[in-house]
């Protein structure tokens, strides 16, 4: 048997009443996911918000999921469509189990099955609006990849989607180096998710941190992040604005 | 096996439930030329001989390359055996495209099996001429199987198919335990000694054998013809004389003696 990449009718752009079928703009997003590779494999933040545009309306989101035994999946973006990757990337894992044959699909080969997935779909112009994370260890070997809507592609030691890219990546980039430890990584991981809790609009205060290594996968349970507000300019925020503004 | 009113058909069971074009079709494997395959925990190797129909042809290919990691070789109806090696390396390429990752063998052969068993339930088909030895790797290490037109396929240490294969097979049943440990070489040579066993006396050179290899860092290749008249000048010093290890069978084993048309029954597209 082989893996069909889920695709669906091609016609849409022919036929102006199945237009309203293909994915114009996102409804229900995440936000940033930021992960890196550590010692021991791969970590992986990210908050547990859904907004609805400007609302932040769901609060209990699980955005980082397992895949089989050696990857994890996080995403940002439409949360609808993330479910229905799941819903793939479980039919795909069934179906590898089921070979019984002692060979697994590792990090890479998942990652690479969605980069078909995400690619196709952005040449049909029915996008599934998401940015996915996949990381995962296999054989020892560590790694880390990325998908975004359109289908680029790519691996990297550390990656983040969405406003992460702006605000968390100059951190990792200053910060980052091979063989950190599990404590250094989760500070390091915290410190980026810090920075995207006062400066991205969509972000919550309740994140999960994802562990992957050699032996499995653990998801932390949902805590929040201290933060400061005592700064003198937030004392007093008008003093420099005086009128109607 | 006789004529019966039951042969016609594929899709005919016999009263005591057999499918008799289906066992014709394991017949053609038995006449192609022989195809000798045997592996070690990190490597495989596939040996064939090579006989041309006459002096002015070149030799059918028998050994097939599917991917860096898996090679296969055939014997029967090499018209057949050439189709399914093109639809391995299909399913080979597709794997690698969608996954970056090679296609496990064992996978492979259970693709391949399962389309073999098509041919035997369906009456407007008929089943591959073809049996097929695929070496290969995959997670757990080097694998060597054996897919029979029946849609059977079994896993092997060493097998060999076609027409004085048992040579070759009584060979490999003497020396298989040792294989899994064997080093590279050492597997080198035993599958061109069970060349020459399917020779039955006519002396071995390189030019009457095909020999391929892979194994855990080394991509599927063969051995050029210098590499292996080395390898058989190591063992044979003297052409007439036969060295110790090899048993000499019966030079009047089989029909069909050691000519280079091989046996007279067995038609042209066969070989």
């Amino acid at each position: 048997m082989t893996f069909t990449i889920p695709i669906d009718n091609g016609d849409a752009l022919k036929n102006a009443e199945t237009d309203s079928q293909r994915t114009l703009y996102p409804y229900v997003t995440g936000t940033s996911i930021v992960a890196i590779k550590y010692k021991d494999g791969v970590l992986m933040a990210s908050d547990m918000g859904g907004s609805y545009g400007s609302t932040l309306r769901y609060k209990n989101i699980e955005r980082v999921k397992a895949i089989g035994k050696h990857s994890l999946l996080g995403a940002s973006g439409e949360i609808s469509d993330f479910q229905e990757i799941l819903r793939y990337l479980d039919e795909l894992v069934l179906n590898d189990n089921m070979w019984d044959d002692g060979n697994s699909l590792g990090p890479k080969e998942v990652h690479n099955y969605l980069t078909r997935v995400m690619y196709n779909r952005r040449n049909k112009f029915n996008p599934l609006w998401n940015t996915l994370v996949l990381g995962g260890v296999k054989n020892g070997q560590s790694y880390l990849g990325m998908v975004s809507m359109i289908g680029v592609s790519f691996e990297d030691n550390h990656v983040a989607t969405g406003f992460g890219n702006h605000l968390a990546r100059p951190i990792l980039r200053d910060e980052w180096h091979a063989d950190l430890s599990f404590e250094d990584g989760v500070k390091l991981l915290e410190k980026c998710m810090r920075v995207l809790l006062y400066r991205d609009r969509s972000a919550i205060n309740k994140l999960q941190i994802a562990k992957i290594t050699e032996e499995g996968v653990t998801v932390s349970q949902p805590y929040s992040l201290k933060t400061f507000w005592e700064f003198q300019a937030f004392h007093n925020p008008t003093a420099g604005a005086q009128g109607s503004w | 096996m006789f004529r019966n009113q039951y042969d016609t058909d594929v899709t005919t069971w016999s009263p005591t439930g057999r499918l008799f074009q289906v066992e014709y079709a394991m017949e053609a494997v038995k006449q192609g030329s022989a195809a000798i395959g045997l592996r070690s925990s990190s490597h495989v190797v596939l040996a064939c001989v090579n006989k041309a129909q006459s002096e002015l042809s070149s030799h059918q290919k028998k050994i097939f390359k599917v991917d860096d990691h898996i090679g296969v070789a055939i014997a029967g109806l090499t018209a057949d055996g050439r189709v399914l090696s093109r639809y391995m390396r299909s399913e080979s390429i597709n794997h690698s495209f969608t996954y970056e990752s090679p296609l496990p063998v064992g996978r492979l052969v259970v693709h391949l099996a399962d389309k073999a068993q098509v041919c035997t339930q369906r009456s407007w088909k008929r089943p591959y001429g073809v049996g097929l030895l695929v070496g290969g790797l995959d997670e757990s290490g080097a694998h060597l199987y054996y897919n029979c037109p029946s849609g059977n396929y079994f896993e092997y240490q060493a097998f060999a198919i076609g027409s004085r294969s048992q040579a070759a097979k009584t060979y490999l049943e003497r020396r298989f335990e040792s294989f899994a440990d064997s080093s590279r070489e050492d597997l080198i040579k035993d599958a061109i000694l069970a060349v020459r066993e399917t020779l039955q006396g006519e002396t071995l050179k390189s030019s009457l054998c095909t020999v391929s290899v892979l194994g855990v860092g080394e991509p599927f290749h063969f051995l050029d013809q210098e590499a292996i008249q080395k390898m058989i000048d190591t063992f044979e010093k003297v052409p007439e004389e036969e060295e110790g290890e090899a048993e000499v069978a019966a030079p009047a084993e089989q029909g069909g003696g050691a000519d280079g048309l091989g046996d007279q029954d067995v038609a042209p597209m066969e070989m």
